[in-house]
C-alpha cells in the first residue's frame, strides 16, 4: 500500500514538523506552504497507523456490536445488536472466574518477575567475575521462542513423567498434577510466566540502576547508612520512575498473555486456568463453530482493561510530576 | 496534547480521512479472483511439499482438465479461518479439501456449492462416511478418504500379563485385561482427553459404544461411558497426564512400551511400523461387547462458491479426477486412510492385510456432523469434551458433569 521509498522518506517526518513549528511559536500565513509539508511528512505514517491500528480496532468494536454468525460473517447484513455481546459475556457463568483468573495471573506474575528481578539487578550491578556471562545467561528465556518455552514447561511439569514431581518424588513428596487438576494448573501457569518474565525486568532494572550517580551512594557510605537503608532510601526511590514504566508494560504484556497458556493448558482443565485472553480465542476460533461476536467482545474488554491501567500510569506520572 | 490549534486538529482529520480512503481504495481492488488463469487447491496437508506424490497427482488432475492448478497446504487448524475469510473476501479457492466436521459450518456459512450445483457425482461413496457433508438432504463434498480410531495393544506386555488381545470384546474384558497388564507393574491404556475437539473425537467411541446418543449427553450410558474413563484414571489404569494429552502426546507415551493399549488412529500406522516392539490392533470394543461405532476422521473435497460460475465445470473434473477409483488408492495410501469406496476399501485390503482392522472399524463409524445434527455438533462437542475434562480432573462427578453439559449444549 506504502511504496517502499515513502517509509524511509517518512523517518525524518518528525523531525521537520518540529523545526517547521516549534512548540509554542504562534502559527503565521505565511508559514502554511511549509505546514502542509510537514503533514505530507507525517502521511506515511498515518496511514500506516490508521490502516494497521484504528481499522481493526474499528472492526473489533464493530464485531462485538453485531450479532454475527457464520452465514452472516460471509454474506454479510448481521443485524445490530448494541450491547448484546457484553450482555452475554458478561452474564456467562464463567466470567466471574475468568476474570478473577486474569487478576491473579496478571499480580502474582507482576509481583513475582518484578520481585525476583529487582534482587537479580542488584545483585549484577555488583561487579564480580563471570556476572557479565551469567546475566547473559538469565536473559536465556527472554530469546527462546515462546513455543519452545511453554512445551518446555509442559513436559517439566507433567503428571506422570515429568522431571519436577520425579524430583519431588526423591524428596518423598507426592507427585503434583500440575497441569491436570483444576487446583493447580493456574499456580503452573503462573510459575512458567514469572519465569519468561524476570529477564524482561531485569534488563530494564539494571539499566536504571546504571543511572544512579555514584555519588550519592558514596555520600550515604560516609554518613554510615547500612546496605537496607541505601536500599529503601537511595535506590527505591531514584528507581521509581524506570519501576513505574516496567510495571506498566509488564502489566499490559501480562494481561494479554496468551500463548503460553494456550500451550500448556487450554485453559483447561475445565477453564480452572482460562484468562479473558484465552476465553476470547476459545470464542472466536476454539470451536468449529466460531462466536465472533462475544469473542471480539470479550477482547474488547481486555484493551479496556490495559487503558485503564496507561490512564493510571499517566495520571500518576502527572502527579508526581506537579510535586 | 491540549496544546493542539484548531487548524492542527482539522489537518489531522482530514489526514486520517485519507487514510482511511486510500485504505478502502486498496482492500477493494483485492476482491478479483486472484490468478485468472489458475485454478487454487487449499488442503490441510502442509508435510506434503511440491515434490510429493500429492502434488503430483494434484498437477496431473490439473493437467488433464486443461488449467494449471496452484496448491498451498495449511496447517488444518488454521484452514478453518482462512476459509471462512476467503468466503468473506470472496476469493475462496477453486477446490478446497477441508476436514469432515468443517463442512458443516462452511455450508452454514453459504460457502459451498451443494452436488445439485457442481455436478459431482457421489453415489460410489460409503452412505456413513457422506453422512458428514450432508444436510437437509444436500451434499456439499465428496470424502476423499477416512480414518477412525481403534486400539493399538503391544503384544509383549500383554503377553507377558498373559492376556489374549483376540478376547476383548466388551469392557468388562478389557478392564480385566487392564487390571492383569497392572499387576504385572506395566500400564494400562493411554489416550487424548484434551479440551478440545480432539478430545470429543476419542471419547465418542465409547460413549456411542454405551448406547448413548449426541441429542442427550446426561442419559445413564453416556454417564457409564464417562464414569468407565474416570475409574480408568482412579485406578491408575490411565494415567492422569491423558486430561492435557493430544493423540501425538498420547502416542509417545504408548511408545515407551510401558503401555498395553493407546487409542489412536489410522494415521499412526507409519509411525507404528518405527515401534520397538510388536503392536497389533483390534476395534475399541462396545459396552455390551462387538465393535463400537468410532467416529469418522478425514477429510472432503469441496468445491466453494464463486463468483463467476463458469469455473464450476473445471472444477468439478479436477475434483472428479482426485477422486477417481485409481487416485484415491493411491492418495489415501500415502495419507495411511482408509478409502470412502468400498471397492477400493477391497483392493486396500487385499495389498495390505493390516488394513482389514480398520477398514472394519471405518465401515462402523459414524460421522460426528451426521444424524442431520450439523453445525448443532460444534456445541455439544465443546460440552462433551468440558464434560470429559471436569470429571477426569476430579472437578465433578460424570453424573454431574454430564448433566451441566446437556444444559450448555441446549441452553445456547
Amino acid at each position: 500500500m506504502v511504496p517502499p521509498t515513502a517509509t524511509s522518506t517518512a523517518v525524518p517526518g518528525p523531525g521537520e514538523a518540529a523545526t517547521a513549528a516549534p512548540p509554542g511559536s504562534p502559527p503565521s500565513r505565511a508559514r502554511r506552504p511549509s505546514r502542509w509539508l510537514a503533514w505530507g511528512f507525517l502521511a506515511p505514517v498515518t496511514l500506516y497507523l490508521a490502516t494497521f491500528y484504528a481499522y481493526p480496532l474499528y472492526r473489533n468494536v464493530e464485531l462485538s456490536l453485531r450479532e454475527y454468525t457464520v452465514r452472516s460473517f460471509v454474506q454479510g447484513g448481521a443485524p445490530f445488536a448494541g450491547l448484546d455481546n457484553y450482555r452475554t459475556v458478561l452474564t456467562d457463568q464463567a466470567f466471574g472466574s475468568t476474570l478473577t483468573h486474569t487478576l491473579i495471573f496478571t499480580a502474582a506474575s507482576l509481583a513475582f518477575q518484578f520481585g525476583i528481578g529487582m534482587a537479580l539487578a542488584l545483585f549484577f550491578h555488583q561487579h564480580f567475575p563471570l556476572s557479565r556471562t551469567l546475566r547473559a545467561l538469565i536473559l536465556v528465556p527472554w530469546l527462546l521462542p515462546l513455543i519452545v518455552s511453554a512445551s518446555t514447561w509442559t513436559w517439566l511439569l507433567n503428571s506422570d513423567s515429568g522431571l519436577v514431581n520425579a524430583a519431588l518424588g526423591v524428596l518423598g513428596v507426592d507427585p503434583v498434577n500440575w497441569l491436570t487438576s483444576p487446583g493447580w494448573s493456574i499456580t503452573s501457569v503462573i510459575i512458567a510466566n514469572i519465569w519468561i518474565g524476570i529477564p524482561f525486568n531485569l534488563v530494564i532494572l539494571h539499566s536504571g540502576l546504571q543511572s544512579i550517580p555514584a555519588e550519592v551512594y558514596e555520600a550515604s557510605a560516609l554518613d554510615g547508612a547500612t546496605g537496607w537503608q541505601r536500599f529503601w532510601s537511595i535506590t527505591f526511590p531514584l528507581l521509581r520512575p524506570v519501576s513505574a514504566i516496567t510495571l506498566l508494560l509488564g502489566l499490559i504484556y501480562t494481561l494479554k498473555v496468551f500463548d503460553i497458556i494456550w500451550i500448556m493448558t487450554k485453559g483447561g482443565p475445565t477453564n480452572s486456568s482460562a484468562t479473558l485472553a484465552t476465553w476470547s480465542y476459545r470464542l472466536g476460533f476454539g470451536n468449529l463453530l466460531p462466536e465472533f461476536g462475544p469473542g471480539a467482545a470479550v477482547g474488547n474488554l481486555l484493551i479496556v482493561l490495559a487503558l485503564i491501567a496507561g490512564l493510571g500510569y499517566i495520571r500518576i506520572e502527572r502527579r508526581q510530576q506537579l510535586r | 496534547m491540549t496544546g493542539l490549534s484548531r487548524r492542527r486538529r482539522l489537518a489531522a482529520v482530514a489526514v486520517l480521512a485519507l487514510a482511511a480512503a486510500a485504505g478502502g481504495a486498496c482492500s477493494s481492488s483485492s476482491d478479483q479472483p486472484a490468478d485468472g488463469g489458475a485454478y487454487l487447491v487449499w488442503d490441510p496437508y502442509p508435510q506434503f511439499a511440491d515434490d510429493s506424490e500429492w502434488v503430483a497427482l494434484l498437477k496431473k488432475c490439473g493437467t488433464s482438465a486443461g488449467v494449471t492448478v496452484k496448491r498451498t497446504g495449511y496447517d488444518t487448524t488454521d484452514l478453518t479461518n482462512k476459509a471462512l475469510l476467503a468466503a468473506q473476501q470472496g476469493n475462496s479457492p477453486d477446490v478446497l479439501i477441508v476436514d469432515n466436521p468443517v463442512i458443516s459450518t462452511l455450508a452454514e456459512a453459504g460457502a459451498l456449492t451443494t452436488t445439485d450445483d457442481n455436478k459431482l457425482d457421489v453415489s460410489a461413496m460409503a452412505a456413513n462416511l457422506l453422512g458428514a457433508g450432508q444436510r437437509d438432504g444436500k451434499t456439499y463434498g465428496v470424502p476423499i478418504g477416512a480414518n477412525t480410531l481403534a486400539l493399538y495393544y503391544n503384544k509383549d506386555v500383554l503377553t507377558a500379563a498373559g492376556v489374549d488381545p483376540a478376547g476383548i470384546r466388551d469392557w468388562a474384558s478389557l478392564n480385566s485385561a487392564l487390571g492383569k497388564v497392572e499387576a504385572k507393574g506395566k500400564k494400562g491404556i493411554t489416550f487424548s482427553a484434551i479440551g478440545t475437539e480432539e478430545g470429543s473425537f476419542q471419547f465418542l467411541p465409547w460413549f456411542w459404544g454405551s448406547g448413548a446418543q449426541l441429542t442427550s449427553l446426561d442419559s445413564p450410558q453416556a454417564v457409564s461411558a464417562l464414569t468407565l474413563w474416570t475409574d480408568w484414571l482412579k485406578q491408575g489404569h490411565a494415567p492422569n497426564s491423558v486430561i492435557n494429552n493430544t493423540q501425538t502426546t498420547s502416542w509417545q507415551e504408548f511408545a515407551t512400551g510401558d503401555y498395553a493399549f493407546a487409542e489412536n488412529g489410522t494415521w499412526q500406522l507409519a509411525n507404528a511400523e518405527k515401534l520397538g516392539f510388536p503392536y497389533g490392533t483390534i476395534a475399541i470394543p462396545a459396552s455390551a461387547g462387538g465393535p463400537a461405532p468410532a467416529p469418522t476422521g478425514g477429510e472432503f473435497v469441496s468445491i466453494p462458491v464463486q463468483r463467476s460460475t463458469g469455473r464450476y465445470a473445471t472444477s468439478q473434473k479436477l475434483v472428479t479426477c482426485l477422486t477417481s477409483a485409481d487416485n484415491l488408492l493411491a492418495t489415501d495410501t500415502t495419507l495411511s486412510y482408509v478409502a470412502p469406496v468400498a471397492a477400493v476399501q477391497e483392493r486396500q485390503a487385499s495389498t495390505d492385510p493390516k488394513l482389514k482392522v480398520w477398514v472394519e472399524a471405518v465401515r462402523a463409524a459414524k460421522g460426528r456432523t451426521g444424524d442431520n445434527l450439523g453445525t448443532k455438533y460444534p456445541k455439544i462437542s465443546e460440552a462433551l469434551w468440558t464434560a470429559v475434562q471436569a470429571a477426569l480432573s476430579g472437578g465433578k462427578s460424570p453424573g454431574e458433569a454430564l448433566a451441566a453439559a446437556q444444559a450448555a449444549a441446549t441452553n445456547k
